[in-house]
Parts: structure tokens; sequence; C-alpha cells
């Protein structure tokens, strides 16, 4: 039976593959139909035909657009991600910096969020039917129902323009002591960690009123087993795998979110570096960017997926 | 069977009474759209005049939602805004649901290496994150209102397609349909006139909150600037252009806000209370 879970884990990896390519191939020819020939582009208005065409020719940009692509590839494997055309740095320099900036802000939000939205999904499934039940659904059906910006401006109004707690903008590069630490990372944060929490806490709830609604928590019930019992000791080790999957599902929202809150809040993350990509129109940036996105969106639902396999008894 | 369905039916459209919540949900939902149709014919200030001779202004007579960063009218505006949120997010979901539930019909009905490549495609395009897609595209190809709405489409195809074919593959067990197959009728019939009619109802609920998502995406990128350019405005558009009042909590960044929220926490109300007949996908 062992090897069952095994067999369908690897076909999930194997899934998971197959869709990398798919995705790569997608992003590498939607940003490849620009319009525009990309050597005049880099060249400028002044230069030669000559030029433009040898440039071209040592761009491979007369290749059919399978080869293009198998080269692009390949060199990602070497982690050669190519060069911006805005700057003509190479990307993987632009990204490096940019990559650790984002990834603190997603690890951050993590650490507060997962135990936050785990305690509130729990005990809202508990106290199901209660006022502070329904508060907590009514908050998060809230929250999930408006755009992650207009969560980021409700923010700043509250803590910066009324309250005046914290500053409105982020930097980075000014942190000298652990209170600055915390007036940068605080807005952006806060707002990830309300749109991470809602879809975690509705999820949450919901796998543990599904398992507080089989036969062997009832027959606890009968028993005589307390509330707290019946739902730690019973309910609360079976929910173990949908509520993981729920944890690793609401962390892919993590994507979407930095992409608004890194621009609201201007945090020198890969989010920012891509939406100005996209504004510059520098493809090789905004590829390599949207790579790195898909790979984590990826990785997250995969790993989602995985744990709902292993956690599934009728497959150990 | 049939006389059963026909029964439920009646009650839950005519019959049913619904709760207040899913009233009052209704009621905005209906004004949203007014607007968004009779815009034109109701706002008081054409949208481009500077009405103010100061910009966010506050609200008060005449100017009931305050000026924005130019000092025009802040209420023409939203109600102008409405006609491209409501419009677009509507065009985007109908093309949307309607590709995706007839493939995911066919998909059903025909099985075999068809169902499969399909659901397999569709899958892997599950795995761009939406925002992601629409950034990539609007990079590629520029941002207007066709391209916004393709895009929106088909970013929510393979959900509603995985949505539909889930139902349609339960139907597709029943007794009826081996009938239907047996009397050699064609794809289409089956789909048409054998599947839809018993799936119709939880496609609708999900129609309902395919578009909540549409609306959510659109008002993302276009706040992001990558959605209708200037001097177009739909509602994350005018949060964008206005974010600059957010120091001094002006209306003319609030109000946009509240627009989207009023509308999308609505129509997510009003499918939450919609008779349980409706919502469960195997009613």
């Amino acid at each position: 039976m062992k090897s069952g879970v095994l067999n369908l884990v690897l076909k999930r990896l194997a899934v998971a593959i197959v869709t990398l390519l798919i995705v790569l191939f997608a992003v590498f020819f939607a940003t490849s139909m620009l319009p525009g020939d990309t050597a005049s582009i880099l060249l400028g208005q002044a230069a030669t035909p000559e030029a433009v065409a040898g440039l071209r020719e040592a761009m491979h940009l007369n290749d059919p657009a399978i080869l293009r692509f198998l080269r692009w590839l390949v060199g990602l494997l070497h982690g050669d991600l190519g060069t911006s055309y805005a700057n003509e740095m190479p990307v993987a320099a632009l990204i490096g910096g940019r990559f650790v900036n984002t990834m603190k802000l997603a690890g951050i939000t993590t650490l507060i969020s997962v135990p936050l939205a785990l305690t509130l999904g729990i005990t809202a499934a508990m106290l199901r039917g209660s006022v502070y039940d329904r508060t907590v659904t009514v908050l998060s059906i809230g929250v999930i129902s408006v755009p992650e910006f207009m969560v980021a401006t409700l923010a700043v109004l509250l803590f910066a323009v009324y309250l005046k707690w914290l500053p409105a903008l982020s930097s980075v590069n000014e942190a000298h002591s652990l209170a600055d630490l915390v007036r940068i990372y605080s807005m952006p944060v806060i707002t990830l960690t309300f749109v991470i929490s809602a879809q975690m806490i509705r999820m949450t709830r919901a796998a543990v009123i599904e398992t507080l609604s089989t036969p062997y928590v009832e027959m606890a019930l009968l028993k005589g087993a307390s509330r707290s019992r019946m739902v730690l000791k019973h309910a609360l080790p079976n929910a173990l795998g949908p509520i993981v999957n729920a944890v690793a599902l609401s962390l892919s929202y993590l994507v979407g979110g930095v992409i608004i809150v890194e621009t609201i809040f201007n945090y020198p993350g890969i989010a920012k570096l891509m939406v100005d990509a996209v504004a510059t129109r520098d493809l090789p940036l905004i590829q390599s960017c949207a790579m790195i996105f898909c790979l984590g969106y990826l990785l997250l639902i995969t790993a989602a997926d995985i744990v709902a396999i292993m956690s599934n008894p009728r497959l150990r | 069977m049939t006389v059963a369905r026909a029964a439920s039916s009646r009650r839950s459209f005519l019959g049913h009474s619904y709760n207040l919540v899913g009233v009052v949900a209704s009621l905005v939902i209906l004004a949203w759209t007014l607007v968004a149709i009779f815009a034109p014919y109701i706002i008081p200030h054409p949208i481009g005049d500077i009405v103010d001779d100061d910009y966010f202004g506050p609200m008060r007579q005449g100017l009931w939602l305050g000026s924005d960063y130019l000092g025009r009218d802040m209420l023409s505006r939203v109600l102008m805004g409405a006609r491209y949120t409501v419009g677009i997010s509507l065009a985007a979901v109908s093309i949307a649901c309607f590709s995706g539930v007839v493939l995911g019909m066919i998909a059903a009905v025909t099985g075999g290496w068809f169902d499969t490549c399909l659901s397999r495609f569709l899958d892997a395009m599950n795995s761009i994150p939406s925002k992601l897609f629409g950034l990539v595209v609007v990079a590629a190809v520029g941002s207007s209102i066709p391209v916004l709405i393709l895009t929106l489409a088909v970013i929510y195809i393979p959900g509603a397609y995985r949505f539909a074919r889930a139902l349609a593959v339960n139907i597709n067990t029943m007794d009826f349909m081996t009938v239907a197959r047996v009397r050699g009728e064609s794809t289409i019939y089956l789909i048409g006139s054998e599947i839809l009619p018993n799936i119709i109802r939880p496609v609708l609920a999900d129609f309902g909150l395919r578009f909540v998502f549409i609306v959510l995406l659109l008002s993302g990128l276009s706040f992001l600037g990558l959605g209708l350019q200037p001097p177009l405005a739909d509602w994350g558009a005018l949060v964008r252009e206005n974010i600059g009042g957010l120091p001094f909590a002006a209306p003319a960044v609030i109000v946009p806000s509240l627009a989207i929220a009023s509308l999308t926490i609505s129509v997510n109300l009003l499918i939450d209370n919609l008779p349980q007949k409706i919502r469960d996908r195997d009613a």
C-alpha cells in the first residue's frame, strides 16, 4: 500500500514538472509577442539597417521561436537569466537583492499569519455559530471580497493617517535599529497578513468543521469527552492534512498579494521590479521575474496536493 | 424526477423567502447594474470637467462625493467608473463561463484523450498566478478594453471548466445519459438537453463567484496602472489616480474603494444566502 502513495506523489511531481514547462513556454511566448523589433529598440532610432541586422544575428533573433526557447531554457539551467534591456545589467544581479527582500517580506508574513489564522480558524470551528465565530467569518469574507489594495489603503488610513503610529511608505535602506525595522515592515506585513489569513481562516474552519461532523467525533461526544478534548484529541489529528493543505494554498495567494503590496508601499522587492519592468517593457527582466513567481506558486500548490495525498488514510 | 425538479425550482425562485441579507445584496447589485446602464444620463457633471478650484475637495452640496486630484466631480467619475468595472467584468465572466462550461461538458461526455489533454492543459494554465498572467499579457500586447476582456476571460476559463466538468461527470453516469446515448443522440444534444439543465443552478452560482474574482483582478490591474488607460477610468484606476489623497483621507480615494467593496461583498453575500437547492452542486 505504501508504494501506492509513492506512485501518486511521483505522478503529482511529474505533472508539476510538465506544468512548469508549459508555464515557461507560455511566459516566453507571451513576452516575445511584444510588438517592435528587439534589436532596433536596443540600438535606438539612429541605427543603420546593417547594424540592426547584425545585432539580430548576434542575438539569434532570426532563429525559430522554439530554438530560442530551448536556448533560453538551457541558459536558465546554467543560472544565466539574460541581460536587462533597460540598463544592460545582468538580470541575475538586478534580481538578487530584490529577491531576498521579497522573501523576507513573505517569510515574516508567513510567521505571523500561519499561527494567527490557525488559532482563529480552529477556535471559530470549535465555537461554531457563536458571536465570535460569526464575527471571524464575516470579517474574513469581508477581506476576501475586497481587492488587496483596498486592505492596504485602509491599513494606511488607520495606522498612518488616523493613529499616526507608522509611516505610509517603506524603504529598507534606512534600517538602523529594531525600531526602524518594525516601522519599515509593519505596513506591508499587516496588509499581507490580513489577505493571507482571511483565506487560511476560512479553509481551516471548513476543514475542522468537516472533521467535527464525522461519526467518530460524535462517538467521542457520546462517550462524554469534553469539547476541547473532542476537538484536540479526536478531530485535529485527522484534520491536519486538510489544514496543511489550506496553509499551502493560502500562501500561494502571497504571489498575487506581494505584487500589489510592494507597489503600493514602494517596497524594493522583486514584484516592484517586475511592475517597473512592465512599464519599460524590459523583456528578459519580466521573463525572469514571472518565472520566479510561477515557480514559487507551483511549488506551493504542488506541496498542497502532495500533503493532501499523503494525509488521505485510505491510501496509507 | 422531472416533476420533483420542476416543483423545487418553482418554490426556490418564486415562493422561497429570501432572507434580509440576500435581499439587500440583490438590491445593491441591481442598483449598480442600473447605474452602469444609465450612467451617461445621470451624471451631474461631465467626467472631464474641472468643477472645483481645490483638489481632493471634501463632500459638500453640489459635489456630493468631493473632487478628485484635478478638481473633477468624484460622483460623476464613480458613476461612470461603474460602467467600465461592471461592463468589462460582465463581458469577461460571460466569455469565461460560457467557454469553460461548454468545454467542461464536452470533455465529460466524450472523455478519452480529448478530456485528458484539455484537463492537463487547463490545469497548467491554472498554475499561472492570475495577476502575473495579466501583467505579462499587458506587457506583451498593451492594454485596451478588448485585450482586458479577453485576458480576464482566459484567466478564468480553467476554473469554470474544472467546476463544470466535475458536475457534468456526475450527471454523465446517470441512466438517462446511457439511454440518450443508446438512442444515438449527438454530443450537442447530450450537453445541451441532458447535462446543462441538470447543472445550470450551481453553474450560475459559480458565475457569480467568478464575477467577483474578475472585478477584483480588473481593479487590481487598473490599480497597478495596467488596466484601463486614461482618460477612461474604472474604479481601480480611480483609486490609483487619487492615491495622493490618502494622507488626507480624501473621499476621492475612499469612495471608489467602497464602490468595489459594495459590489463584490454583495455578490458574495447573495450567493451565500441563495437557497441551498440552488447553491449546492448536487442539487
